[in-house]
């Protein structure tokens, strides 16, 4: 060993080129093992607390927004979708035109029969939709959108009945409402009477959480009941929900239907619930809010990060020129700074997460449907680390231009 | 010769000129210098302030890129080098030592050694008991924990050289060491450099205006106005006594 010779009171030898491996008792033990470009990224984001607490606040702001953004916007689908959802079929006959579920226009009377008689058809069923004017029992009136539907049925609607039953609807002049509805519709029990078009009905059973995507309750109500409230014909119907045998060949099923129905359209399960869903969404713009309002989210996170995050680096510049000064390379100063960037997205997306449950919780019985899933959790993970290290670009640009040589002219 | 036993050439610079600042007003700061580092010694560089000391010390530490001229460190000749080879070399072979010691401030005085090993690829499980040991060496073992800020100049300057050493890289580079100390601890810095250039592997080269540092000296470089004015080996038998003018 090389060691040099020690004269002074010091006490120990100076390290030579190999390290003598004898560890003195009063030495304290080796903390635990932290990679040192993540020690110098959580002590250089702890350094300056009040712009750390910046950045988190900037975070969590933008997971919260984009979380309910996303949220209302799967919480719409899912709504526009509800019913359709209820009813799953083959596929649909709709009037041609149809633009949504609930743009109702009656379809001429014989497709059912048609659609029948068509190989590869295993069962057939009339749906009625149709808007109706509501007379409140205490004076007042509403629109109201009608549905009846058939009693005998693999999936009868309504669901979620949580008073009286289906079966009580075979009466006439029944009709079913969701309890969130009651103050709109001026009801405040099952018997309660009111007025369709002009007709006596009867609330005979009560459900819970079927909440239209727009403004208009859904009454439900059987399929004969729903052609005399609305007086269309014996025979018609606004949609068909139709079922194939098992091994038809859909096409040929489809084409044969719609060569034999010239004025219809018939759509899968998917193309009526998309199309149902990109007329609420787009054609009317709330969509387009939505999504803007998560843009906005993201644009402000984005702001907020960059600009904290530049300014740390900035209040840290000679640290990073003493390092580039040392021989770090540029990837391991960017390192750094994406593990300052990588840590503040964790631990913002962690609080954001939090807090955008407790608010979704939080709206759990209002009339706003807020969704979130694991696939959206994991969505918003995975945008709100990308956000941070796209925020990361103007430090990182700052930091690779450093000129080492200032660490001597201080 | 003149140099110790087993004492080889580690840093060799050539026809050194550097050139700063920006047309009108650029200056020729250093003028054809020609330059050798051996290992086992302790070299001050002395001259007056402005003299270029500190372009000289950012060149050889390739920190700094030459106008002209030839630089070998370590036998790697840095021409046609970018500055990620550059960096490369600097972590391989050159240690510094600044006069405002340049800790990272949010690490401990162990951490701070410990970045210099993790840089130099020797992050591995004895990396902390090797920073311990490299602290113990510099009179700190009692200290390893301390952030800088509750540090003395003294204590600063010491970890900053157990950070130069760690890894041990072959050339020593210290701007000013002593400038922000007080004597004594001045003189207890100098003291471990030249004992740090007593290891044979390895040259030390310090930059000074401090006369009291030069018994420590090995070899004395002058420069002046961007030239060498002169060198000297005062500790070699025969020699000079020194010359100590007026500052
Ligand atoms: N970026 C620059 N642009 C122009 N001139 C510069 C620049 N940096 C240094 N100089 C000039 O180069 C000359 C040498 O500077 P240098 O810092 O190397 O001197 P020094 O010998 O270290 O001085 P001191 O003892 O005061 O530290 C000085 O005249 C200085 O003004
Ligand atoms: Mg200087």
């Amino acid at each position: 060993m090389d060691l040099a010779v020690n004269s002074s009171a010091q006490g120990a030898a100076l390290p030579a080129s190999r390290p003598t491996k004898t560890r003195p008792a009063n030495r304290p033990r080796a903390p635990r093992r932290i990679p040192m470009v993540a020690k110098l990224a959580y002590r250089n984001l702890f350094h300056d607390r009040l712009s750390f607490i910046v950045t988190i606040v900037g975070i969590v702001f933008s997971v919260v927004l984009v979380a309910i953004q996303s949220g209302i916007y799967l919480g719409s689908e899912k709504k526009i979708a509800a019913i359709l959802d209820q009813a799953p079929a083959d596929y649909w006959i709709v009037p041609l035109g149809t633009k949504s579920f609930d743009d109702p226009s009656p379809l001429s009377g014989r497709e059912r029969h048609m659609a029948l008689s068509v190989p590869g058809v295993a069962h057939v069923e009339d749906m009625v939709v149709s808007f109706a004017r509501w007379r409140k029992p205490a004076g007042g009136t509403n629109t109201v959108l009608l549905i009846g539907s058939e009693a005998v049925s693999d999936r009868p609607l309504p669901w979620n009945i949580a008073d009286g039953s289906r079966g009580a609807l075979n009466a006439p002049t029944t009709v079913a409402i969701d309890k969130s509805y009651f103050p709109d519709l001026g009801i405040t029990a099952v018997k309660d009477q009111a007025e369709i078009n002009g007709v006596n009905v009867e609330i005979a059973a009560v459900t819970r959480k079927i909440r239209s995507f727009t403004t208009l309750p859904f009454v439900f109500t059987n399929i004969e009941e729903a052609r005399r409230l609305t007086g269309i014909g014996q025979n018609q119907a606004t949609y068909e929900r139709v079922l194939l045998s098992d091994g038809a060949d859909r096409d040929a099923v489809r084409n044969e239907i719609l060569r034999r129905l010239p004025d219809t359209e018939v759509l899968t399960q998917t193309e009526f619930v998309k199309r149902s869903q990109a007329y609420w969404l787009f054609q009317t713009g709330a969509g387009a809010a939505l999504i803007a309002g998560a843009v906005l989210g993201l644009i402000v996170g984005i702001v907020i990060v960059a600009q904290t995050l530049y300014s740390s680096t900035k209040d840290h510049i000679n640290e990073f020129a003493t390092l580039r000064a040392l021989g770090a390379g540029a990837g391991y100063i960017v390192k750094v700074i994406l593990m300052q960037a990588v840590l503040s997205g964790l631990i913002g997306y962690a609080l954001g997460i939090l807090l955008a449950m407790g608010v979704i919780a939080a709206a759990e019985d209002t009339k706003l449907t807020v969704v979130m899933t694991p696939q959206l959790a994991g969505a918003l993970f995975a945008i709100t680390i990308g956000m941070c290290v796209f925020a990361a670009i103007s430090a990182i640009i700052k930091v690779v231009r450093i000129d080492p040589a200032v660490v001597f002219s201080r | 010769m003149s140099h110790p036993a087993n004492s080889k050439v580690i840093l060799e610079a050539e026809g050194i000129v550097k050139i700063l600042g920006n047309a009108p007003t650029q200056v020729k700061v250093l003028k054809n210098i020609d330059l050798q580092l051996h290992t086992g010694e302790l070299t001050l560089l002395m001259g007056p302030s402005g003299s270029g000391k500190t372009t000289l010390l950012s060149i050889l530490g390739c920190i700094l890129t030459p106008n002209e001229g030839r630089l070998s460190v370590a036998g790697h000749a840095t021409a046609n080098m970018n500055a990620e080879g550059l960096a490369n070399l600097r972590r391989k072979h050159v240690g510094f030592i600044f006069q405002g010691y340049n800790l990272v401030p949010t690490l401990t005085a162990v951490e701070n050694v410990m970045l210099a090993l993790d840089l130099r690829d020797q992050s591995g499980p004895d990396a902390y008991d090797n920073a311990a040991e490299a602290l113990e060496a510099v009179g700190l073992g009692h200290r390893i924990n301390a952030s800088p800020s509750k540090m003395s100049g003294g204590e600063k300057q010491r970890v900053a050289i157990a950070r130069a050493l760690a890894g041990s890289p072959s050339v020593i580079l210290a701007d000013e060491p002593t400038a922000a100390l007080d004597a004594e601890n001045g003189l207890a810095v100098m003291d471990l450099l030249s004992r740090v250039a007593q290891d044979t592997n390895r040259a030390v080269l310090a930059v000074t205006h401090d006369h009291r540092t030069l018994k420590f000296a090995d070899r004395i470089i002058r420069i002046d106005d961007g030239r060498i004015a002169g060198s000297e080996r005062p500790k070699l038998p025969g020699a000079e006594p020194l010359q100590v003018e007026a500052h």
